[in-house]
């Protein structure tokens, strides 16, 4: 122990006394500081609840700036009264603050749940149940099977007489397969009255290094519950729009309160004598004057950003995110669950991911390795069950009695005795393993008739085809390891052969096999390769006793040896595994998620980038990227792994300099101009976990600080990027890169496990799957479906239309409250800048509320401007609503102009009218109030008008709210004017609607002012590009026929698999 | 004693924060209802050259009829006015103008003599113009109490605060309060036709029937004390600073006298812009068939109380028919006839597009 934790000594490093008895040999005993073993993430506790929460509330902008107008009303005599924005914000921040506290609620419950979790302590020889917060760094725990760590541990002794013990780390890693750890050595005393301390390092993100000593157990990650609090999009949007109508609001005011000024100072003006001020007004200072006008004119105009809007893009995102969860397409019969929606806020988002990062194994993959078929002395074996397809290969009486049979018998049982024996697999209620390929291999050998029975003291048993027991002796294991990329056992059978079976990667088996044995196979395993399978060679050799002893007595030394162990064993390894024999090889389907490969060709086709990140092993992780099509047969792969670091007489470092700036001048430099992206290469991106890290931390040593902007150039113009041997927060360092990138794209993560936690956080939109490994990706994503495939749905249909339907909302409601406001701002050129409101006090209110809101409502929740099966069989409209593209520039001046101009035809469209007010035909005159209503009565109907231009799919409740809202108004008017109100003070509106309506001229001018509002509307509408959904879907062929490179469409895998299979092998 | 296996079984306890669509962690089959899986029966219009062409049409070919028949209309209305604000040194009403002082007891009077050319057939509508004068400004918008004028005694006694600096005198509430009811125009119009043979006759203006109906019998109501008599029920008010008679002698029928004075009501209804015009008296036709006012010269006398100049203000009297369409505004006819020209071209120019192109866009849309 001391000796190998000394090396370790570093200026970052931590002691720790084991069961806090401090060792004697130390001078002076500091208690040393850590923090506790709670869990918190929750946000709020009681006491904090209401000033933090408000504060968080009003740190929004939006919230921030209603508020200012609220007081600006309270404090100024404003034209409108403090209830028109006062109500609505209290009603927003009351909601927002119940929904946060629940939520909150629902955390607390969920901490206590783990942080009171009991646990059992030693301390001083007796077992104390304690909760789980309340373990100290140094406590002793016990932790029975099945249990999960409460935190990071030690593994000091095991009940196992090996002093191992099996972990899975499927929270960790998404690994579901058992790891082995061993106690630390010399602990064998009796731990009650063990006297120890640990040095060790300081915490640190890299799970792989902390994970390098064996003896290390990491509890499950740490979730910190920090759900993203708003679609970025939109909320730049509207942040950037809030901000231009602030200034739009606060040029209007000045230029107003200037006017103002200017137009009291003629004499007369101010003051004439039918209108004095009152002694007050007469005795304020001009510039507090002056002060108040303009905060008073702010008021008016600010109902150019309503509270209403906030509202209604809120409850649109609520009620819209039902429907993500009544989708029936998204239930699993399965798991008997649909989908989830935690969050509410993202649904546009949805339709603006640029990046999707996927996790691997659960997600990609059904982490359900199966043994496919092999290949002996070149001749093809596949398993078949009774019930499949009979052809040449069927197997009815015995797997081996078949036509094909062509391998000698000897041969056959040669290859399955490998299988049997070259793994580290164990025996305890089925396999277990620390990889499920090895249990896919045995398994597979045991559907051919062998069938390993375990492992007992050093001796491996197999029951054969004629069920006889064979017994082997196991001499040496000579493990796994990723450079080596092979495994090998040496064993002695009965009759006291010594034999080496090696399995491992095809390019680390070919070199060191009698090369005629090559070709043959090397054909099956490149096809088998291509069709997505994890491919093994197998070889064997036997040992002489003078070889044996040899190699037995390098081992032993090389075992025992103080410096450069592995380099030693690694030598000793080499020198045995040479001049083997190749038996065979296999192939194991690591089985795909359902319409995986159509996934991801449909995410694709729409213009997403996909990164695949795992933990997995590189070849594993690179072959599951071939079955889903994200590699394809012509994608050019470049690769910087560890792997590929090594190179004789050059250090890692220039290597990776080396391989970064080649890749570049490839994939950057030398890529032809977007335009001319026909004949354009495919690359793939391969990096390992190691190399990242000397990627993203180079920056400090070196002066190469351009590493990361390299690595990220390169991934950002390969096609896919495989990301494999990540750590959970390797994995979202990942997911930071690219979000903070240039130009920030939209990113997604999806995974199933803990592992992908720190991902779907880190990602705008986190997707979880309701997969085998916990709940815990499910508990931290914003989305929750039940499969892979869903997620095309889930981005192309339900995404898509959720952007183009709250983008519409949002520049609605700024086009329908400019041109709400725009009159309000040119009356008061005609009323001496008094801040006169144009509209009665109900309307300004109502307007947003009552008037005009259900309808856009109704639009955002309804709107299928194409329908969901078009746009899921035409990816590529997806590219069409890219980069925000429905919220940039030129639709907003649009909707700016189209607001400008309806308001000034409202205006002075009246104006003219009124150039003459006796409208009725019995001579008798309209006011100001009249003029106001007949100028809201227009807008109310334009507005409403051109929402029915802009829908293209009309359910009932469409026409329902459309018009019911147009008759809503009428009816309103009628009775907000037919009756003496005694709570207002003045009856300002009384028959004011219905004596408009009694003039012949207020109809006609509210009808041909509709009508010429609508005009460009229409005109633009019919001269635009021709946007019918069958429209579409010629522009779409043409276009995927002539620019985008056509991408293969999504055949059945199996299909896809015997085409080429007769490409290659005949 | 290091048992040894990590599972995630733990995870299934914990609750899921669950938003909208959550509800429950094991939510059942989603109902196949076409509202939930958003496949509601839909009408799904589409607008081409070739729906909305005949549409451009009709709208045109309905529209221009229309501003024809506008236009003649507010052309065959005859309109008369007369500015008699005296500001200029030849005008009858200078002196008047610019002795003005509120002091005056004595109402100045001047006399303009004008001439029709044309025969005024039909009731002929006389109304009062100001320019340059802020009915619509906030501060004389709001400068009234509306409960006050209805009638209710409260309001009469104590006058809102919006009424300031026009709610009281000396403790006393001015009844109508308000700078809109302090600012009435007060001068008196009348109207003389100088017959041929030399005589003057009065023409008969009738005073009724100018403000809305609504205001007259619901919105504005006199005070109704014990005494029927309105001088007791005003009892304890006093007058607008600017007034010359208390609100309860603005007219001798009672009918039309207090609150209900239609003058006043007209005068309450503030206008829209700056420049305005109000109702102030009608010519009823006679039953014979001689017009209403024949062609001629006649005389416009003026009581001059109202001032204007130190705000640089204008007064007119116009004289004007009325058709179905109210007053003299060539605005709608022309609208109507320009919008109507525009879709009857915009009409011809899509009937090309559509002939030239359509045939794609045809192809297109049609299937839908």
């Amino acid at each position: 122990l001391s000796s190998s934790i000394e090396n370790h000594r570093t200026l970052g490093s931590r002691t720790i006394y084991v069961g806090h008895r401090p060792c004697p040999a130390n001078e002076v005993f500091i208690p040393p500081k850590f923090c506790d073993n709670r869990i918190v993430s929750s946000k709020y506790t009681v006491w904090n609840f209401l000033p933090k929460n408000l504060f968080e509330q009003f740190r929004r902008i939006a919230n921030f700036y209603f508020l200012i107008i609220f007081l600006v009303q309270v404090i100024v005599d404003t034209p409108t009264s403090p209830v028109t924005s006062g109500l609505p914000l209290f009603f927003v921040i009351t909601v927002t603050a119940i929904k946060q506290g629940y939520e909150d609620w629902l955390r607390h419950k969920a901490d206590n749940e783990v942080n009171k979790y009991r646990v059992t302590v030693l301390e001083d020889g007796r077992r104390i149940q304690k909760e789980s917060e309340k373990i100290k760094v140094g406590d002793v725990l016990e932790v029975e099977e099945d249990e999960t760590f409460p935190c990071d541990l030690i593994l000091l002794q095991s009940s196992r007489d090996d002093g191992t013990c099996f972990v899975t780390t499927a929270s960790l890693d998404g690994e579901s397969n058992h790891k082995t750890h061993y106690t630390v050595p010399d602990t064998e005393r009796d731990v009650e009255s063990l006297n120890a301390t640990i040095e060790c390092e300081q915490p640190q993100p890299d799970l792989y290094k902390s994970l390098g000593p064996e003896n290390l157990l990491l509890k499950g990650a740490t979730l910190k519950n920090t759900q993203s609090i708003c679609g970025k999009s939109i909320i730049a949007f509207f942040t950037g729009t809030i901000l231009k109508m602030g200034k739009t609001i606060l040029s209007k005011a000045l230029v107003c309160t200037t006017l103002k000024y200017v137009w009291q100072s003629k004499p007369g003006q101010d003051e004439p004598w039918y209108n004095e001020k009152t002694l007050k007004e007469k005795e304020t200072n001009l510039y507090l004057n002056m002060f108040t006008d303009f905060l008073s004119f702010m008021v008016l105009f600010n109902f150019i950003i309503p509270v209403s809007m906030y509202v209604t893009v809120e409850m649109q995102k609520f009620l819209g995110s039902f429907f993500i969860s009544w989708d029936k397409d998204f239930f699993d019969s399965e798991i008997e669950e649909g989908a989830l929606v935690n969050t509410s806020d993202l649904n546009e988002e949805l339709g603006q991911v640029e990046y999707v990062f996927t996790d691997k194994t659960g997600t990609l993959t059904q982490n359900n390795m199966e043994f496919i078929e092999c290949c002996i002395d070149g001749h093809q074996y596949k398993y078949r069950d009774a019930s499949s397809e009979v052809d040449g290969f069927c197997v009815t009486d015995g797997p081996m009695n078949t036509v094909q049979q062509k391998a000698g018998r000897e041969r056959e049982e040669l290859f399955l005795r490998a299988l049997c024996l070259c793994h580290t697999v164990q025996v305890k209620e089925g396999f277990i393993a620390s990889s499920p390929d090895e249990i896919a291999l045995v398994q597979g050998a045991m559907r051919y008739g062998f069938t390993f029975l375990g492992l007992e003291s050093k001796t491996m048993k197999i029951l054969n085809r004629t069920n006889d027991v064979e017994m082997y002796e196991l001499l040496h294991v000579l493990n796994f390891d990723p450079v080596r990329r092979r495994m090998s056992v040496i064993v002695r059978s009965i009759s006291g052969e010594t034999l080496l079976f090696c399995k491992g990667a095809d390019s680390s088996i070919f070199p060191r096999v009698k090369q005629e044995e090559v070709e043959k196979i090397r054909m099956h395993v490149e096809r088998n390769a291509t069709d997505g399978y994890r491919t093994l060679c197998v070889a064997y050799k036997h040992l002489t006793a003078e070889e044996y002893d040899q190699v037995d007595s390098g081992l032993r030394e090389a075992r025992l040896a103080l410096q450069d162990r592995e380099e030693k064993l690694m030598a000793v390894y080499n020198q045995v595994e040479t001049g083997m024999n190749l038996i065979g090889a296999t192939a194991v389907e690591d089985r795909l998620q359902e319409e995986a490969a159509e996934t991801m060709e449909a995410l694709q086709g729409a213009g997403i980038k996909v990164w695949v990140l795992t933990g997995d092993k590189m070849e594993t992780a690179k072959s599951t990227c071939y079955a889903c099509r994200l590699f394809k047969r012509n994608t050019e792969l470049l690769e910087l792994t560890v792997r590929t670091l090594e190179s004789p007489g050059k250090r890692r470092e220039d290597r990776l300099h080396d391989l970064l700036l080649e890749y570049h001048k490839k994939t950057v430099q030398d890529a032809p101009p977007a335009k001319t992206r026909v004949a354009s290469q495919d690359y793939g991106f391969i990096v390992d976990g190691a190399t990242l890290s000397m990627v993203l931390n180079s920056s400090s040593e070196n002066n190469l600080h351009d590493y990361k902007d390299l690595f990220l150039q390169i991934c950002q113009n390969c096609t896919s990027v495989l990301c494999c041997r990540m750590a959970p927060l390797q994995k979202a360092q990942i997911v930071k890169m690219v979000k903070n990138s240039k130009g920030s794209p939209i990113t997604l993560s999806i995974g199933d496990g803990a592992n992908d936690v720190s991902m779907i956080l880190e990602a705008h939109v986190g997707i979880g799957i309701k997969g085998k490994e916990g709940r815990q990706a499910v508990r931290n994503s914003d989305y929750a479906i039940p499969k892979l495939k869903h997620l095309k749905k889930l981005l192309l249909g339900h995404g898509h239309l959720y952007y183009v339907r709250i983008a519409h909302l949002v520049q609605y409601f700024f086009y329908k409250n400019l041109c709400f406001i725009l009159p309000q701002f040119l009356y008061q050129f005609f009323c001496g800048c008094s801040q006169q409101p144009l509209y009665d006090a109900a309307y300004l209110t109502m307007y947003n509320i009552c008037f005009t809101s259900m309808p856009i409502l109704a639009y955002s929740l309804f709107e299928q401007h194409i329908s969901i099966e078009m746009l899921l069989e035409n990816a590529t409209l997806y590219r069409q609503i890219g980069k925000n593209a429905m919220l940039r520039w030129g639709p907003f001046l649009y909707w700016t102009l189209l607001g400008v101009f309806h308001g000034l035809v409202f205006f002075f469209g009246v104006w003219f009218l009124f150039s003459n007010p006796a409208l009725q035909d019995n001579g008798q005159a309209f006011g100001n109030w009249s003029y106001g209503t007949i100028v809201f009565t227009i807008l109310v109907f334009t507005v409403t008008l051109k929402l029915a231009l802009d829908t293209r799919h009309w359910t009932w409740i469409n026409h329902f709210v459309i018009w019911g809202s147009l008759a809503f108004y009428v009816f309103f008017s009628f009775f907000w004017g037919g009756v003496i109100w005694p709570f207002l003070r003045q009856q300002r509106l009384y028959f004011v609607f219905a004596n408009m309506l009694s003039s012949v001229s207020a109809w006609l001018v509210i009808i041909v002012l509709i009508l010429l509002s609508l005009l460009p509307e229409i005109l633009y509408v019919v001269l635009r590009k021709p946007r019918g959904p069958y429209a579409r879907q010629k522009l779409v062929q043409s276009s995927a026929g002539g620019i985008q490179s056509p991408r293969s469409s999504a055949r059945p895998l199996l299909m896809r698999t015997f085409s080429d299979e007769s490409n290659t092998v005949s | 004693m290091m048992a040894s296996s990590y599972s995630a079984k733990d995870e299934d306890g914990h609750i899921t924060v669950s938003g909208p669509g959550g509800g429950t962690l094991r939510n059942k089959k989603p109902e196949n209802t076409a509202f939930k899986q958003q496949r509601l029966p839909a009408w799904q219009p589409i607008l081409t050259a070739g729906t909305v062409l005949p549409a451009f049409f009709i709208i045109g070919l309905i529209f221009i009829p229309i501003g024809i028949g506008l236009y003649v209309t507010s052309n065959n209305i005859k309109e008369f006015e007369i500015d008699y604000t005296g500001d200029d040194t030849s005008s009858p009403c200078y002196n008047c103008a610019k002795n003005f002082s509120w002091n005056n007891t004595k109402s100045c009077t001047c006399t303009i003599p004008f001439q029709l050319d044309q025969p005024y057939e039909s009731n002929v509508f006389m109304y009062y113009g100001l320019s340059n004068f802020y009915q619509n400004h906030r501060r004389y918008v709001k400068s009234r109490d509306d409960s006050q004028l209805n009638g209710n005694i409260d309001s009469l006694k104590k006058p809102s605060k919006e009424c300031e600096p026009y709610a009281s005198i000396d403790n006393k509430p001015i009844a109508p309060c308000g700078a809109i009811a302090n600012s009435m125009f007060n001068d008196t119009l009348t109207l003389f036709y100088n017959d041929p043979n030399g005589t003057s006759v009065p023409i008969p203006l009738t005073s009724t029937g100018i403000a809305w109906w609504t205001d007259k019998h619901v919105k504005f109501r006199n005070p109704v004390g014990t005494n029927s008599n309105l001088t007791a029920v005003f009892q304890g008010t006093v007058k607008p600073v600017n007034w010359h008679r208390p609100v309860y002698e603005l007219d001798t029928d009672p009918e039309n006298n207090g609150f209900i004075n239609e003058d006043f009501i007209v005068w309450m209804r503030t206008a829209a812009l700056p420049t305005f015009r109000k109702l102030y008296r009608i010519i009823q036709k006679k039953n014979t068939m001689a017009p209403t006012l024949p062609r001629g010269n006649y005389t416009l006398v003026v009581d001059y109380n109202y001032p204007v100049r130190s705000f640089e203000g204008r007064k007119r009297m116009i004289l004007s028919t009325i058709s179905w369409m109210g007053g003299k505004n060539p605005f709608l006819g022309i609208a109507y006839i320009t919008v109507g020209s525009v879709c009857f071209f915009l009409g011809v120019v899509l009937l090309v597009i559509h002939h030239k192109y359509g045939n794609r866009n045809n192809s297109a849309n049609i299937s839908n």
